[in-house]
């Protein structure tokens, strides 16, 4: 069968994939999105190997909660895009200058 | 080599590789369509760890409601690519050397351990993954289920009040305006002529 190790390791490759996403598309708001959705998915998986390997639910549990957290987020995160579209014209993060923070 | 083994590395391959190209291809559209392969790949996997309830949550939610949702968001924007792609390889260096300095020590520290835990194997047959997560889960976390629900509804609402408005160029009816007219509003009487 399948040892821990390996979802673990699949599961650290997938998070540091979603971390070079976010550095390397720092202008386009939606693909940040997408590389926070790889690192949820990442997450969600150690969660499952676990759950599996120490016959416990709750990890699964978890991962439900995760899920519609993550939902919520990515549903709210389209919709100031939206709305940021509407005015800007743009999605680029560098037009995002308004507040001079 | 075991046959599930031979599934793992087949899905972990395929995992890696779209993930890669979500982050890595020009046109948003075909990146959202990776990260969609990339969900039924993992659910594939979570099978394979016999969540069967979350793998079909997975493919069911995720990929038919809010990977549909990037779809229609990054279709209906008008994105001018080549502002947004200005410097991408330019962070290239910081990126790879962030992410394989991140990979390399979570991989050198899980490939540690001296002795690799084994699988406890599947569960015993008639065993319902379903039943068992529903039955935590509207017992020890109903109350976590509650605030979920909330969770949702908020998203709901905000979602709404981000987007909604009121164009100006289309005509509307205000109900509230109809019920408080009244006649001297709308009708004026002048004195006739033919007096």
């Amino acid at each position: 069968m399948i040892p821990l190790n390996h979802f673990l390791v699949l599961g650290a490759l997938l998070f540091a994939i979603g971390v070079v996403g976010i550095f390397m598309n720092r202008k386009n708001l939606i693909v940040l999105l997408m590389a926070i959705e790889l690192m949820l998915l990442a997450v969600n998986l150690n969660f499952i190997a676990f759950s599996h390997f120490l016959g416990d639910s709750a990890g699964q549990v978890f991962v439900f909660f995760i899920l519609t957290v993550a939902a919520a987020e990515s549903a709210i995160g389209l919709a100031i895009l939206v709305a940021l579209f509407r005015n800007l014209r743009s999605i680029n993060v560098d037009d995002l200058g308004t507040l001079k923070g | 080599m075991a046959f599930p083994l031979i599934l793992f590395y087949v899905f972990g391959a395929v995992l890696l590789a779209s993930a890669l190209a979500v982050i890595l291809v020009r046109n948003p559209v075909h990146a959202a369509l990776f990260l969609v392969l990339a969900f039924v790949t993992a659910a594939a996997l979570w099978l394979l760890l016999y969540a069967e309830f979350l793998a079909i949550t997975l493919v069911l939610v995720y990929v038919g409601a809010v990977m549909v949702l990037f779809l229609f968001v990054v279709m209906m924007l008008d994105i001018n690519l080549d502002r947004l792609r200005e410097g991408f390889w330019g962070n290239l260096p910081l990126a790879a050397g962030v992410g394989i300095l991140m990979a390399a020590e979570m991989v050198l520290l899980l490939l540690r351990g001296s002795d690799p835990v084994t699988s406890p194997g599947a569960p015993p047959a008639g065993f319902s993954n379903t039943k068992a997560l529903g039955q935590v889960l509207y017992t020890d976390y109903v109350f976590a289920f509650e605030l979920a629900a909330i969770v949702l509804l908020v998203a709901i609402v905000a979602a709404i009040a981000l987007t909604l408005r009121t164009r100006k160029e289309t005509k509307y009816q205000d109900p509230s305006a109809q019920l408080a007219v009244k006649a001297s509003d709308r009708l004026k009487i002048v004195k006739g002529m033919g007096e």
